[in-house]
């Protein structure tokens, strides 16, 4: 299921939005900036992205975002939807590379991984969603740049810490060749 | 789960719009209201809105829990507004009328309550849309009218696993919660930053690997059933189109750049009382 696009691909678009859906709720409250907190979810997104590729990590980034405001918020964000496609599209590009469901994900892919997820949320949350803040909502342009500096390092925190420790922990069972797996 | 919005079967005349009909109207309604800041629209779409939600018979049980978590936002992001850029409305209506000095740099000023009266009924024009569009779209149905207008059938059917497994793995979710928290650990707002993520993690751990598992096991039941063997699919709850359906979508086009016509007609998208 390495080439293409598979029914596996389908299937963990689909539940792997579901999930993230439901992580949306679960959020650990920066103090100051409003509107913002540390979201697990993130680490969600990073985590299908790294493991099934740009096409999986945009779609859930997308649907997952837009889907879980309607549902939890009641209102769409649309300036907040794109930046979370760029970061699934951004990370899932190196899926290949990664090579989580090898078991390779080890040191130097950790490295490359984290590099990787702090430009692409840089991109994400300091260029595109202050952007379209201000083109699509005309909120004042300080305002929207610090909500995005604090979304900024609240994501890498958590797809830096979370996102790595549930790949590598991942990569190393399904590596693996035998059917144990570790205790939680 | 109180505080989530969700599918009501019910036989109304927005029920029996296609999903297509009600997702590109909640598109293009999405839009306009991201697109325009012209008053008098903006209150034109609140009483389109409300007379919407009226007909849907939504009830209002199904929705207030979200609706008083979205106040509490919008609250505190019009707070937030003013305290970042106070003068941020004069500058959008190039005029200044000061009401009463606060304090320090901060004047409260006509043009700033009336640019942040626009963000805050911005709010009430979308609020109804996402509320009809979540209680009267059955997702199967949503599916399979997307893939009648061209969609690729494996997007429509990625879109209704999620709708479909979101409230599996949120009973999960909560098992996992129930259990971690049975063994002693907090999950509420007390305790340090670096605890509340490591207890975090403790719950997302058991509620990822069994995500994982569920994929191996849908995606084999599918393959099994021969998923993605031909280039065609056939739905069971698949609705045609109807003159209802066509009237609505062409009703949200033409209000959608009615609305752009109106809004742009004097160079940019603010309703400007104050020349």
């Amino acid at each position: 299921m390495k080439k293409g696009f598979g029914i596996k691909e389908v299937v963990a678009m689909g539940i792997g939005t579901a999930l993230f859906v439901v992580l949306t709720n679960v959020q650990i409250p920066l103090v100051v900036v409003p509107n913002t907190a540390l979201q697990p979810r993130m680490a969600i997104l990073a985590f299908f992205s790294a493991i099934f590729g740009p096409i999986v990590g945009a779609v859930i980034g997308l649907l997952g975002h837009a889907l879980g405001d309607a549902i939890f918020y009641g209102s769409v964000w649309w300036s907040w939807v794109f930046p979370e496609a760029v970061i699934g599209i951004a990370i899932g590009f190196f899926a290949n590379r990664f090579a989580v469901r090898e078991g390779g994900f080890t040191a130097k892919n950790i490295v490359m991984f984290n590099i990787v997820q702090i430009v692409a949320n840089a991109i994400a949350w300091i260029g595109v969603a202050p952007l379209l803040d201000i083109l699509v909502y005309s909120e004042p342009a300080n305002k929207v740049f610090a909500q995005g500096a604090f979304a900024f390092l609240g994501n890498i925190l958590v797809i830096g810490i979370l996102g790595t420790i549930l790949l590598s922990v991942y990569s190393k069972i399904s590596g693996r060749s035998s059917d144990l797996k570790t205790e939680e | 789960m109180s505080r989530m919005i969700s599918y009501e079967k019910k036989d109304t005349v927005i029920h029996r719009l296609s999903g297509f009909t009600k997702l590109v109207f909640f598109i293009l309604w999405c839009m306009t209201s991201a697109l325009t800041f012209d008053t008098r629209m903006l209150i034109v779409m609140i009483v389109l809105g409300g007379i919407i939600y009226m007909v849907s018979g939504t009830r209002w049980e199904q929705v207030s829990g979200v609706f008083l978590a979205i106040m509490f936002f919008m609250v505190i992001n019009l707070v937030c507004i003013f305290f970042f850029a106070p003068y941020q409305g004069c500058q959008i209506y190039n005029s200044r009328t000061d009401i009463l000095h606060l304090f320090g740099n901060y004047t409260l000023t006509l043009e700033q309550l009336f640019y942040e009266f626009n963000v805050f009924i911005k709010y009430f024009t979308v609020i109804p849309s996402v509320f009809i569009f979540l209680v009267t779209t059955d997702p199967s149905e949503l599916a399979a009218s997307l893939n009648g207008i061209g969609v690729p059938y494996t997007i429509s059917y990625s879109l209704e696993i999620a709708l479909r497994y979101i409230p599996d793995i949120q009973d999960e979710f909560h098992k996992i919660k129930n259990a971690q928290e049975a063994r002693g650990i907090e999950m509420s707002s007390k305790g340090r930053l670096t605890d509340r993520i490591k207890n975090t993690a403790i719950i997302i751990f058991p509620l990822l690997f069994s995500t994982m598992e569920r994929i191996d096991v849908v995606s084999n039941a599918m393959e099994l059933r021969g998923f993605g063997k031909k280039k065609q699919r056939t739905w069971y709850s698949r609705k045609p189109l109807r003159a209802a359906d066509h009237l609505t979508i062409a009703f949200s086009i033409l209000f959608f750049v009615v609305t752009m016509i109106i809004t742009f007609y004097d160079g940019n998208r603010f309703y400007n009382p104050f020349i």
